[in-house]
């Protein structure tokens, strides 16, 4: 059984996670990300088309617009960025999306045990706030909800060299990554008025 | 007209709708509607009334049912649905609408998506199984908070009302909704 310590030195940075994923992204796959992988995200470079930086959001929600977007558009590939946080508030979206059968889902959860943006407070799933319990299983509930291609990963090394063919695999699929939270990390700001945003996205959609 | 007192824990009300239990509309009347209306997707979790107008909806060629857990759910999976150039509509309970608040104002508000609902009126027919039921007392004020247009349907002849509403909001790309008696 792996100590505290060797859990946090397994950890991936945030921003190494993103990058990786930035690079393997196809050109018409949508990404979806929230708190703090929205932040990081941006930092990255020029925005994609078809990037959607979910700011404001309802928090938990963006594995909710994903799963909208996948059914819409069977012909694209969606990725949902979400936190372990996030989804905490929205674990029942993992069984929906099971339901609705979308095969071009993939839920990647930034794993840090707490609640980045207001100071990382541990969630209720992290080993922190269990009194050293166990964390919560976000592969084992995947599982558990009926996805097929389930994934996790503490290695950047690791993750680098399999994302593309992890994205590519049949699903919805499901990936966690340990990442470390990110000091100092705060909420992200809206990269514009939200109503417009979502013009332009639809209009790329369209292209 | 319903009398509500001002204090949720006793409400009464005074109608002669009141005992009555019966459904405001068939699940093949709703199905052929949304199909007119072209409605692509249906997000909804059920309630002992527009539940029962599932089946009709699920044998539609034209309309996909989507099942979720919750309803702040409902609205987050018609947006996305809404973004990727679908129809989408919502349809919940007037207790799912009080829990989604959030995601709904996000939907609706942040982003200005044109998204339309049903939306279960529990106990506005039928006050005998929850007496004092205070879903009588907040639907309609929570839905004036949240500035959802919003029509009230109360009887069968009403069907013309909700589509005359559908493609109000349609053309002027504003959310709405219509508000069904059960």
């Amino acid at each position: 059984m792996m100590g505290a310590t060797e859990t946090v030195e397994t950890r991936i940075a945030l921003v190494a996670a993103l990058e990786a994923l930035r690079s393997a992204r196809r050109d018409d796959e949508v990404v979806i990300t929230t708190m703090g992988s929205a932040r990081e995200w941006m930092k990255l470079g020029q925005p994609h088309s078809l990037d959607i930086i979910l700011v404001p959001s309802a928090m938990g929600h963006g594995t909710s617009i994903g799963l909208g977007l996948a059914l819409a558009r069977p012909e694209n590939r969606v990725i949902v960025c979400s936190g372990d946080g996030s989804l905490l508030m929205n674990l029942g979206s993992l069984a929906s999306i099971v339901a609705a059968s979308v095969p071009n889902l993939v839920v990647v959860v930034f794993d840090n045990g707490v609640y980045e943006v207001t100071g990382q407070q541990p969630t209720a799933g992290a080993a922190g706030a269990r009194g050293g319990i166990r964390p919560a299983d976000f592969c084992g509930i995947a599982r558990a909800c009926g996805f097929d291609s389930v994934y996790r990963f503490s290695n950047v090394g690791e993750w680098r060299e399999k994302v593309r063919r992890v994205l590519d695999s049949r699903g919805p699929t499901f990936i966690a990554l340990d990442v470390a939270p990110v000091d100092g990390g705060t909420a992200p700001y809206s990269p514009g008025p939200a109503p417009a945003r979502a013009r332009q996205f639809m209009d790329a959609l369209r292209r | 007209m319903m009398i509500f007192d001002s204090d949720p824990n006793s409400v009464y009300a005074t109608d002669s709708l009141t005992r009555q239990t019966h459904e405001v509309f068939s699940g093949d009347q709703i199905a052929a509607l949304l199909t007119e209306l072209g409605v692509t997707h249906v997000i909804t979790v059920p309630d002992s009334t527009i539940g029962q107008w599932e089946p009709a909806i699920a044998q539609t060629r034209r309309i996909r049912l989507v099942r979720v857990c919750r309803e702040g759910e409902a609205w987050q999976v018609a947006a996305g649905l809404y973004l990727g150039g679908a129809t989408p509509l919502v349809m919940i309970q007037c207790t799912g609408l009080f829990e989604s608040g959030d995601a709904l104002r996000n939907v609706l508000h942040d982003w200005k998506l044109p998204v339309f609902s049903i939306i279960g009126y529990r106990s506005y027919l039928d006050q005998a199984k929850l007496p004092g039921d205070t879903c009588l007392v907040f639907t309609e004020p929570i839905l004036d908070a949240w500035r959802i247009d919003y029509r009230l349907i109360t009887s069968a002849s009403e069907l013309d009302v909700i589509r005359e509403h559908f493609i109000g909001c349609r053309d002027a790309g504003r959310a709405g909704a219509a508000l069904i008696a059960e």
